[in-house]
């Protein structure tokens, strides 16, 4: 399929392409306006970046965001790392189906009925609203996108590998560590970052299970933004959009070196 | 022996997962939905939904995601065509991408500036001597808005179903004397319509039940189902009334699926 585009094709594309950068290289450029306001642009400053470094509350609020993104991408993927083999080994295709329409539930519904229900949960089960309830929760949602990560990697591997490494005397335990992991680490890895920007990224369920006292980046830039313009949240998103972009290029490269294991299979 | 019990070891946390957060959440919403501001059993909420303010809430949120899909498609569908037509295209879909990883609130918030009364569309129209309007706070922006946040996730699928298609099927088609558009509507149409469902099963439940962009973008013009449900949980802490919200929503949900999924399934069983 490689007909040459037309020219109006070719425009379309790049207004398309304008367009979805348009807010963000928007909010970046008025990041640097000394006039505190999205509309006019009167003097080139650093003033909101120094405004934000000094903003001790906010610093402590991105450092939670990033201890919860990181402790919920770590457990929700080692749950799920464990939830795929364990699906995987199951041979009943009626029990495999069910368990994966099970584990696909938090993928498809809404984040609203989520923090609604998980609130519930936590009020019942006596969880105080705070760091553990969001932390509980973000892994909660993570692990099914591990699972469905990991499990495609799986079932590529070849079962005469699993019989090999049994003949040869390994233990149950010692085929899933020497064997099965090491094969379906690109998908381990895909797992952990996506559960990693998932959480990064929710709003609506930890809105919804976060306490007075505790916050994460999304919320305090929802409760900043119904307040009106603030030329920090400005800067605090072209932060945002740089570490953004730096993620993006580490799991491309990741996602790169997943695809080459096949060729790799077949060399071996 | 040990075969068993190091099974059951290891399943212990995902089986957990999948019972208190899973199951147990589904139930506990079910459980709320038939109480009452006092905690006693009763079908009061049920009696509520149907009436005309929530029904009515209903039918203009179902307008309203309706209308996002609908044209976060018209716009998704060419772009994710021409993206399969240029030569480094796994590269540009990654750039499509990349505007969905920037936090949804900080996009919603460039609108705040955007659509604000002194912004930057308001500054383009005064030049155009339209005149500046007010677009904040309107259901255009707010369908602008959720069509711009919904759009590289309805491009995703159709990508990767116009990329699996198979070139010879074009081929034959040109052969046979097919006008382009023919091939359009016979061919590539039909063999990739599993991606736009899907595009469109991700499109349609969120926008369903978004609740911070109506917050934000919309202020009172728009009350979506999910806005509905965070106001009885949140503001007026009337859970019971959430709930009942919240089953209906499942129960959408569940037929959106049903509709729009059936063909994925059997090709994978």
């Amino acid at each position: 399929m490689d007909k040459r585009i037309s020219p109006l094709s070719r425009i379309f594309l790049i207004i398309m392409f304008a367009l979805l950068y348009l807010p963000i290289f928007y909010l970046i450029f008025y990041s640097f306006n000394s006039g505190g306001n999205m509309y006019d642009f009167e003097n080139f400053t650093f003033d909101w970046y120094k405004e934000l470094f000094q903003d001790t509350r906010l610093l402590i609020i991105v450092l939670n965001t990033i201890v919860i993104a990181l402790l919920s991408a770590l457990i929700s993927t080692i749950i799920g790392v464990l939830g795929a083999i364990m699906i995987y080994k199951i041979r009943s295709s009626r029990t495999k189906y069910t368990l994966l329409s099970l584990n696909n539930i938090l993928i498809v519904s809404p984040d609203v009925i989520i923090g609604a229900s998980f609130l519930i949960l936590f009020t019942i089960a006596g969880i105080q609203l705070g760091f553990y309830s969001v932390l509980l929760s973000h892994i909660a949602f993570s692990i099914p996108i591990v699972v469905l990560m990991v499990l495609p990697k799986l079932s590529e591997m070849s079962p005469s590998l699993l019989d090999a490494a049994r003949d040869l005397g390994a233990s149950r335990w010692e085929v899933i560590t020497k064997v099965v992991i090491p094969y379906i680490t690109p998908g381990i890895f895909a797992g952990f970052f996506m559960a990693l920007t998932y959480s990064l990224d929710d709003f609506a369920v930890t809105f919804f299970v976060t306490g007075n006292g505790f916050t994460t980046l999304s919320v305090e830039i929802y409760s900043l933004a119904r307040q009106g313009i603030s030329l920090s949240i400005n800067a605090l998103s072209a932060i945002i959009f740089l570490v953004t972009m730096l993620i993006v290029v580490i799991y491309y490269f990741i996602t790169r070196r997943g695809k080459r294991s096949p060729d790799l299979e077949v060399l071996k | 022996m040990e075969n068993k019990t190091t099974r059951n070891l290891y399943t212990i946390p995902y089986v957990i997962w999948i019972a208190f957060f899973v199951i147990a959440p589904i139930l506990l919403v079910l459980y709320y939905s038939f109480q009452d501001l006092n905690g006693n059993f009763s079908l009061t909420n049920y009696r509520n939904f149907f009436t005309p303010i929530y029904l009515e809430m209903t039918l203009s949120s179902f307008w309203y995601a309706f209308l996002i899909t609908l044209i976060t498609l018209l716009f998704a569908y060419p772009t994710a065509y021409l993206l399969t037509k240029l030569k480094h295209k796994q590269l540009w879909l990654l750039l499509i991408i990349v505007p969905s990883w920037i936090n949804l609130l900080l996009k919603a918030y460039a609108f705040l500036g955007i659509f604000g009364t002194y912004g930057m569309v308001n500054k383009f129209l005064e030049t155009i001597g339209v005149g500046s309007k007010q677009l904040l706070f309107t259901d255009f922006s707010f369908v602008f808005v959720s069509v711009y946040i919904f759009i590289p996730f309805m491009i995703l699928p159709i990508f990767n179903a116009l990329d699996k298609l198979n070139p010879t099927y074009l081929d034959a088609a040109n052969d046979l004397g097919a006008s382009r558009w023919t091939t359009f509507r016979r061919i590539v149409f039909p063999l990739t319509l599993d991606g736009v469902k899907a595009g469109c099963q991700i499109t349609f439940i969120p926008a369903l039940s978004l609740f911070m962009l109506t917050r934000l973008i919309a202020g009172s013009q728009v009350i979506s189902l999910g806005t509905a449900i965070e106001q009885q949980f949140l503001v007026t802490q009337n859970w019971g009334m959430g709930s009942t919200i919240a089953v209906f929503l499942i129960i959408f949900m569940f037929i959106i699926m049903l509709l729009t999924g059936t063909k994925r399934r059997r090709a994978r069983g």
